[in-house]
């Protein structure tokens, strides 16, 4: 890169974009309570939240990864008639607002949804204000990341690969097994990470859709936003784990993040 | 015995080709690029499936569109090593060797057993457990041999098989590749755009070029009689089309050459340069076949200058240096160009 000196006006601006980034982020560190970090992370509704928390985003990201895989390989393998038109609608919850898509899952798979009546009377199964729902809406806004990381993983690599263990007598299952998988298997840990990530900050599809009981469907994102009114500390040290976590994904995904194209 | 049809379309590629090799034989399919040599090993593999065709090994139908068959690629009794080898960059050297007979239901330990055997037939025992990022062209490409022969195929397909080495390596590797084939008993086909390779290690060469074999036959035949402005040009020889009737032969543009052979019809005709001559002013004696031209390139080849006389017969003669500067040749200067009507040599188009 060629390294000049910026004018005035840019040198200005540029700061204030950056001060707008990193004020908030020095006002959550100067309120911090670190004499009492501990007790505040550790108060019931604290631990109860960060577990949910835990258990929701891991199985999220595991009911991604079951259906996101496979959702990938069409996409980067099959021509099909109205290929964009599916991908788009997969990929819609990255930018929908969430509060959106939990009242669609509502809609959907609520009681007196359109499935989730069916789901009620047929299986006895109810989505909203269970564990479940919340792991349904955060898998809605989290999922996207991972099949659009793996699609990518799938078109840059070589097919050659497939073609050569196909001729040494793989089937298709085993060449994706042994080959395949293998082979996009940093995209595969990447877009997991990602989907992880998003899915652990999670709020507006599940307040809407999961509601907000502490231990279903309270996880931590929903514990920092009703902790503020009643216990700003916990608030303050919840979200710093939150921070924490982030901060710890952008460092570890660095080489596609963090470099310049 | 191999006999393959096919004919498919690929993007620009209208492949339209038969080839057929013998038990023990060694073929190797040489064109320019984009010919279709690569598409055409793919689709005898099974990976490219065929418009129309049909492709047979030892009696067994591998494919025939005119009864919808065909039998996916891991299913046919072929071997192929693929130009830049694709080794399995997460496997070891033993595991890629291994992965062919793991996939055929072969036992984990007799796989390994197995593999490893192969390994030490071709020389490279000792890169069992590297990674083929670690592994020289040369060893990567014999690895790759080991996993297409431990299948145990009846026909090996090899493209472009030294077109990964620098040009240091590949005479070495060559000649391992050459003695390697030579211990497989079953059909090898070799896919090359390298005169020199096609010759150096098959039996007999088919010329492909746009999708269309333009030529078979013996090393020795092909460029003996090449019957292609490609392989004339690999073999650097003039190629002239033409009818001939009671030894003259009249080449496209109106001229005419007096030949001593005595073939009618529609011929073509080879000069080779050395025996093209070149003088400053019209030659007398027995020369039948005088023209004018004029001398459009002079190409310094060491010892020897191929000069480009165009004119009513286009062709390329061969000189010394020291006639060049006793002819005064220069670029587009005048010159006359004799050639005797022994050193034609006149075969059926």
């Amino acid at each position: 890169m060629r390294s000049e000196r910026p004018p005035n006006l840019f040198a200005f601006l540029a700061a204030v974009g950056v001060a707008f980034f990193v004020l908030p982020l020095v006002g959550l560190l100067y309120r911090a309570p670190w004499e009492t970090a501990l007790g505040d992370l550790t108060t019931p509704e604290a631990l109860t939240a960060l577990r949910l928390s835990f258990v929701v985003s891991l199985a999220a990201t595991a009911l991604a990864l079951l259906l996101g895989v496979p959702l990938a390989w069409v996409y980067a393998r099959v021509a099909f008639r109205g290929r964009d038109i599916v991908r788009a609608l997969t990929t819609l919850p990255m930018i929908l607002p969430p509060v959106v898509g939990g009242v669609a899952l509502l809609f959907a798979f609520g009681r007196r949804g359109l499935f989730g009546q069916a789901l009620d009377t047929m299986f006895g199964i109810r989505l909203p204000f269970t564990t479940a729902g919340a792991i349904l809406a955060a898998t809605f806004v989290a999922m996207p990341f991972l099949v659009l990381t793996v699609e990518a993983g799938l078109r840059s690599m070589d097919r050659r690969y497939e073609d050569a263990a196909r001729t040494l007598g793989a089937s298709r299952w085993l060449v994706f097994r042994r080959v395949t998988l293998p082979l996009i298997a940093p995209s595969v840990f990447a877009g997991a990470v990602l989907c992880w990530a998003r899915a652990l900050g999670e709020f507006g599809a599940t307040i809407t859709f999961a509601g907000n009981l502490p231990g279903t469907t309270q996880t931590l994102p929903l514990a920092v936003y009703i902790a503020l009114e009643t216990r700003p500390e916990v608030a303050i040290m919840l979200s710093l784990v939150l921070l924490a976590v982030s901060l710890a994904i952008l460092v570890a995904m660095r080489d596609r993040y963090l470099r310049a194209f | 015995m191999l006999t393959a049809q096919v004919a498919l379309r690929l993007g620009t590629l209208d492949l339209d080709v038969t080839i057929e090799a013998a038990p023990g034989e060694i073929v190797a399919v040489l064109g320019p690029n984009g010919a279709g040599k690569t598409t055409l090993l793919r689709a005898v593999a099974g990976l490219v499936p065929l418009t129309r065709g049909r492709v047979t090994l030892d009696d067994v139908v591998l494919e025939d569109t005119a009864r919808d068959l065909h039998l996916p690629p891991e299913r046919r009794p072929i071997g192929v090593v693929f130009q830049d080898y694709l080794l399995f960059p997460h496997l070891s050297a033993l595991e890629n060797v291994a992965f062919g007979l793991r996939a055929r239901g072969v036992a984990a330990r007799e796989a390994r057993a197995r593999a490893e055997s192969w390994l030490d037939r071709l020389g490279v025992a000792k890169y069992a457990d590297a990674r083929p990022r670690a592994l020289s062209g040369g060893q990567a490409q014999r690895v790759a041999l080991a996993r297409a022969l431990a299948i145990d195929p009846r026909l090996l397909l090899l493209d472009e098989p030294l077109a990964a080495l620098d040009a240091s390596a590949r005479g070495e590797v060559r000649r391992d590749l050459k003695r390697h084939l030579a211990s497989f008993a079953g059909i090898r086909i070799v896919i090359t755009h390298d005169p020199l390779e096609a010759v150096a290690l098959a039996d007999r060469l088919v010329i492909l070029e746009r999708g269309r074999v333009v030529q078979t036959g013996s090393p020795t035949e092909v460029t003996q009689r090449p019957r292609s402005r490609y392989v004339a040009d690999l073999v650097g020889v003039n190629l002239l089309r033409g009818t001939a009737t009671a030894g003259q032969v009249a080449v496209s543009g109106g001229a005419s050459l007096q030949s001593a052979e005595g073939v009618d019809g529609e011929v073509f005709a080879v000069i080779h340069p050395r025996a093209v001559a070149l003088h400053r002013a019209r030659p007398e004696g027995s020369p039948r076949n005088v023209w004018r031209g004029r001398a459009s390139a002079l190409d310094f080849q060491g010892d020897r200058v191929r000069v480009g006389v165009e004119g009513e017969m286009p062709i390329i003669a061969e000189v010394t240096p020291a006639a060049v500067r006793e002819l005064d040749l220069a670029e587009g200067g005048e010159v006359w160009v004799s050639v005797k009507a022994t050193e034609i040599t006149v075969y059926p188009a």
